[in-house]
């Protein structure tokens, strides 16, 4: 069976990989419009920084045994009837099963000033690796910088321009960041915390204008303002890349239609990723994407032919040097208990919703160590601890061992002080009653320490504390 | 059947005393035996591993040796009766030898096999192994080991070219900055270990352990990651994931000494810690935070251990550690490097020398013609006679008594009816055996299944050398005779070979074993040719390879290149997978098993000291407060703890330093508290290993 996959991105790419590890008897094209073989979008972020090189976000590239990886080739039209794809070198290629893995494009917002055929050179969306390229050129020698939104990529670029010792400013027309994850109080935590990274934001406030030239950017705003600098980058949400499949007549809402098997209305056609639309939703994260490789994975190569894709609720993530912040669900809304906890000083803030013992939503941002239990939690619909203080404290409610006594004195008899060799306080005593006066003559007798010695200062302890009172109780 | 050397070795004088090893664990802590009376006294000794230290099962080792449950006489089934009656050695040794011969006439050679186990000399085991591939001729040969070390075993061998638990001495510990154990619980399994990592703490080095539980090692670490059970391999692949975006990598040595390295980073590049994070349970912090010490230290080590290991996936789970450590350079570097704590006392020298399925003496491969025609050649016999590769110890197991499957084994230093995975089914096909034959010194629960149970020596009754976690190879020195009525096990393999008209001789002295080992041994891998005995006493043990015997030994391995073709280490691009059984509604916890301080292996020894039995006297089932409340179950309360393949009875103990959705067991009772009745018998498809580690359980009051 053929199998042709449009798109090589972080969908495509995972899909071809996923397809290889199966033996299945089937020939995969792929096809990718971007020169490059396939990259980590994750990383970019990472490479906006400057904290990685290029080489360093590429993916695993599954080309050989059956897999043929073409890059920069363009699919221009579908025919299914023919089942063929056309590409703009000229090629046909025909197909068993055709799968849409078109991802999506960045929204350049309807602005005076901004032609998205034609963006001035020092504005640049934040989408690509080639994007990635043209931020990073323009950012070669410039003091400061502008982005365009404040929902979680806006705020990875400028947190990644920052990091390069650049100026930034965020302009947002919501009166706080990351509206659709975060609540007022954590938006405005988290917006106190760039600032201490040297990113400013201007806040409920949209953009009119813009004016660029070869030197710089001049941003216009609603309240009369104008911001200028180095460049700008665009970070307005994107759109699925649905053009294909619209003329092919498939259903298009706000991305290919598709069903639990990732199947579009032609049952030789699937789409995944960025571009697919499934129950309703777009899900534009990575990890959706993989898990629809796999189902579609499995039922392509006959492993699994009932493989259904069940989206997994969403947690978002923003972790760079000083940010640390995890959102899911919608925590200021929805029955049940609410948990909160805020030191905004220290740029900590938490919010929990509980609900019949399982966790339906969170903000946590800054310094939570439960942030891992708490994202497991959410994610395996597991139920919360009873003492829901270790929602917010983590393991330090748990597992550290008991403090030691204060004074041997204070110790029970039967408390064990060597591990090792089983040797309680009172077997201590005993020794010593019996007339062993040093450690070393404890030590010997009882085999206390003689383990991994780790108890060999209690031991030390508890025989000063004997001789102690003996000596007190022989001057009385 | 004395063991000729023993007394030349033995000091002399009057109260009689021997300086040797612990028979447990592969720290093999130094003790001195001394024999006043009827009573032998344990000392602890200074030896570089356990530096004066003993945990209690090592200075209680020798309330064995006169333990009214030792077995003195051999036992033979009554066909009558059905019970197990005392009978002479050679009316014991004739069922044996008839019973194979019967079942090689009727069913081919391969229908006798040999299971062996990690606690046998290094003589023994090479015996064993001989006895296998020319007295009996039969490619069913492997051994307990197979449960222990193999993950790392062929994780090594694929990453260095070599498997060598410990490619340092193993005070290096000591002066390593960071020191990242996963899976490893010492402070319980191995005490004295510990010194060294106090040591290492009072030079200012970090601790940083991954364990799903807050073990006695992981309360002691300045970071303790807590995982879900069976991630650990996404943990590694998200620490490299970081140590790439944060710029640690060892670009130089990458360059130099290894290959593949642009393959494992492009997979990693799909373990952003945020995606492990939710896969895992580990904090993004958490996992920044141990690359980064990892990564900045002036010395760094990582070890992984069983928790890493026995899973379906546990050779990818140690090559993703093994990559950390390449792509940081550690492997190589003094102070530094990637190591595995072997488990049993000779979990090193019995994988070195011909127990496992596809080897011949020196870790030598079975299907290597050059290897077979040089052994061959050692033990005089056609190279075309020897049989080829058997199949891995679940494997073999699994197949006993089945169509096509072994009908006879002979069971030396093993218990796989408490340590095997999946144990009723394995009980079972023991059961179905025509014959089967256990050397032990006490009636384990393996043996109590057999049609001859044969009583051999204890360790401070045996001279020989073992190899220690660290590749030291050790000797191990006897006190005084076995009790009337024992023999050795060398002695029982020389009786079954001629019996059995082998073609080669079986030497009953352990020095004439050893001299032939090395000779097998040389131009190995593992090559022993350089090693003597009076060499190991003079220098405190000798590291392997140890090719001349006027040349050095090696403390440690890959200083200048790697035991690979090209010299250089291989990176092995792996990628997480998710456990052989996923829990589900009908088995919605995860179950994990392990060890406790006062107990070893399958507990048969161990199970009959008083003072081990009092501080361990039982199972238990590990569960955390949360858990229990939801199940209604109290702490002593007698649980169930059920599988897909059977089920566990022991009382509850709560303890909030599990996972709430995890439930733990220890593995070293038979009986209702059998652990291994629940656990799952998936095995890595590289190295045979099991995957003990976990399984899906449902947990209910009893």
């Amino acid at each position: 069976m053929n199998v042709v996959i449009v798109g090589y991105g972080m969908a495509g790419s995972r899909l071809a990989a996923e397809l290889h590890a199966r033996d299945g008897d089937l020939k995969v094209v792929v096809l990718g419009a971007e020169p490059h073989r396939a990259y980590n979008r994750i990383m970019l972020s990472t490479l906006l920084a400057g904290k990685v090189a290029e080489p360093d976000v590429e993916l695993a590239e599954v080309a050989g045994q059956g897999v043929d990886v073409r890059t920069g080739v363009q699919v221009t039209t579908i025919d299914r009837d023919a089942r063929v794809v056309h590409t703009d070198d000229g090629d046909r290629i025909p197909y068993d099963h055709l799968v849409l893995a078109t991802g999506s494009r960045a929204i350049v917002p309807p602005l005076p000033g901004l032609d998205p055929a034609d963006l001035p050179e020092r504005v640049v969306p934040f989408r690509t690796l080639d994007d990635c390229r043209r931020i990073l050129a323009a950012a070669e020698g410039a003091r400061s910088a502008l982005v365009l939104g404040g929902g979680l990529l806006g705020l990875e670029a400028a947190r990644g321009l920052a990091a390069r010792g650049l100026d930034v400013g965020v302009v947002h027309p919501v009166p706080y960041l990351m509206e659709r994850q975060l609540d007022p109080t954590g938006a405005a935590v988290l917006a106190g915390t760039l600032a201490g990274l040297g990113v400013t934001t201007h806040l409920a406030v949209a953009a009119t204008r813009v004016a660029a030239d070869a030197d710089g950017v001049r941003l216009d705003l609603a309240d009369g303002r104008s911001l200028s600098a180095d460049l700008l980058v665009i970070s307005c949400g994107v759109r699925p890349d649905t053009a294909l499949a619209a003329a092919a007549g498939l259903a298009v809402e706000r991305g290919v239609v598709v069903d639990d098997q990732l199947r579009t209305g032609d049952p030789r056609i699937s789409a995944i990723g960025d571009c697919a639309q499934h129950d309703g939703t777009l899900t534009g994260l990575v990890a959706p994407a993989w898990a629809q490789a796999r189902v579609l994975a499995q039922a392509l190569t006959g492993e699994d032919p009932a493989a259904r894709y069940r989206p997994r609720p969403v947690v978002t993530r923003l972790k760079a040097a000083g940010i640390d912040l995890a959102a899911m669900g919608d925590p200021a809304d929805g029955p049940g208990e609410e948990l909160t906890f805020a030191d905004p000083a220290r740029g900590t803030y938490a919010r929990l919703r509980i609900h019949e013992e399982r966790l339906t939503a969170a903000i946590l941002l800054g310094d939570n160590p439960s942030v891992g239990q708490v994202v497991q939690l959410f994610d395996r619909g597991a139920p919360v601890p009873a003492d829901r203080r270790a929602l917010l404290l983590g393991r330090a409610l748990g597992g550290t061992a008991a403090a030691p006594a204060e004074s041997p004195a204070l110790m029970p008899d039967a408390a064990t002080v060597c591990q090792c060799n089983d040797v309680r306080k009172g077997a201590l005593v005993a020794c010593w009653r019996a007339g062993a006066r040093t450690v070393d003559e404890v030590v010997a007798t009882t085999r206390a320490a003689t383990g991994c010695g780790g108890c060999r200062e209690a031991v030390a302890g508890i025989v000063d504390w004997l001789s102690e009172a003996d000596s007190v109780g022989a001057t009385r | 059947m004395t063991d000729r050397a023993r007394s030349a070795t033995r000091s002399g004088g009057d109260p009689r005393q021997a300086e040797t090893h612990c028979p447990y664990c592969a720290l093999q802590c130094g003790m001195v035996l001394r024999e006043t009376g009827d009573r032998v006294e344990v000392l602890p000794r200074q030896f570089p591993t356990n530096r004066g230290g003993l945990c209690q099962k090592g200075w209680t080792a020798a309330e064995l040796l006169d333990h009214p449950d030792r077995l003195t006489t051999p036992l033979v089934r009554d066909p009558a009766t059905g019970e197990l009656r005392p009978a002479t050695w050679a009316a014991a040794l004739d069922r044996i030898a008839a019973g194979i011969r019967a079942v090689q006439t009727g069913y081919g050679r391969d229908a006798v096999a040999v299971f062996g186990g990690g606690g046998l000399t290094n003589e023994k085991a090479y015996a064993l192994g001989k006895f296998a591939r020319v007295a009996l001729r039969t490619r069913h040969i492997d051994y307990n080991g197979r449960w222990c070390m193999s993950s790392a075993a062929a994780a090594g061998i694929r990453a260095f070219g070599v498997d060598r638990g410990l490619p340092f001495p193993l005070a290096d510990l000591g002066r390593a900055e960071t020191l990242l154990l996963v899976g490893a619980n010492p402070a319980e399994t191995m005490p004295p270990l510990m010194r060294h990592l106090a040591d290492q703490r009072e030079r200012g080095g970090r601790l940083i352990v991954v364990d799903p539980r807050v073990t006695a090692t992981a309360r002691q670490a300045d970071l303790h990651l807590q995982p879900l059970p069976g991630t650990d391999l996404a943990v590694a692949n998200a620490l490299l994931h970081v140590a790439l975006t944060e710029g640690l990598i060892d670009r130089d040595y990458v360059a130099a000494r290894t290959t593949g390295f642009d393959e494992v980073r492009r997979t990693v590049a799909g373990y952003w810690p945020a995606e492990v994070e939710r896969l895992s349970g580990v904090p993004v912090a958490d996992l920044e935070a141990t690359a980064r010490a990892l990564g900045t230290a002036g010395s760094a080590i990582i070890l992984t251990a069983r928790g890493a290991e026995q899973h379906a996936k546990g050779v990818d789970t140690v090559s993703a550690f093994v990559n950390l450590a390449l792509a940081l350079g550690l492997p190589g570097r003094p102070g530094s490097g990637y190591g595995c704590l072997t488990g049993q006392g000779n979990g090193q020298g019995g994988r070195e020398h011909g127990q496992k399925a596809d080897q011949l003496p020196g870790y030598r491969k079975i299907d290597d013609p050059a290897a077979r025609e040089h052994v061959a050649g050692v033990w005089g016999v056609d190279p075309d006679d020897l049989p080829g590769p058997g199949v891995p110890a679940y494997q073999l197991l699994e197949s006993l008594g089945t169509p096509g499957g072994p009908r006879a084994m002979l069971v030396f230093g093993s218990n796989p009816v408490v340590s095997a995975p999946r144990a009723a089914r394995i009980e079972s096909r023991l059961r179905g055996l025509d014959l089967l034959v256990v050397a032990d010194f006490l009636l384990s629960e393996t043996a109590a299944l057999a049609d001859v149970v044969l009583p051999v020596a204890q360790w401070a009754e045996e001279d020989g050398t073992m190899t220690n976690l660290e590749g030291r190879v050790l000797r191990r020195r006897a006190l005084r005779e076995p009790p009337p009525g024992v023999r050795s096990d060398l002695a029982v393999l020389a009786e079954l070979a001629d019996r059995l008209d082998a073609p080669a001789s079986f030497p009953t002295d352990p020095a004439e074993v050893f001299t032939e080992l090395r000779r097998a041994s040389a131009g190995g891998v593992a090559d022993y040719a350089g090693v003597s005995w009076e060499r190991i006493e003079a220098d405190e043990g000798v590291f392997w390879p140890c090719p001349d015997p006027a040349g050095p030994d090696t403390p440690r391995l890959f200083a200048d290149s790697f035991a690979t073709p090209d010299g250089r280490a291989r990176f092995q691009p792996v990628t997480h997978r998710p456990a052989a059984e996923p829990v589900c509604t009908d088995y919605p916890l995860h179950f994990t098993t392990g060890r406790v301080l006062a107990q070893y292996q399958s507990g048969t020894q161990t199970r009959r000291v008083a003072a081990l039995r009092r501080a361990a006297p039982g199972g238990f089932v590990e569960l955390h407060p949360d858990l229990a409340a939801r199940l209604g179950v109290a702490e002593g309360d007698q649980v169930r703890v059920a599988s897909r393949r059977g089920e566990l009875r022991a009382p509850a103990r709560l303890t909030p330093t599990i996972r709430p959705d995890t439930v733990f067991a220890p593995f070293h009772w038979g009986g209702a508290a059998r652990a291994n009745s629940v656990t799952s018998d998936a095995t890595d498809p590289v190295s045979g290993m099991p995957e003990f580690k976990i399984c899906a359980v449902r947990v209910e009051k009893a």
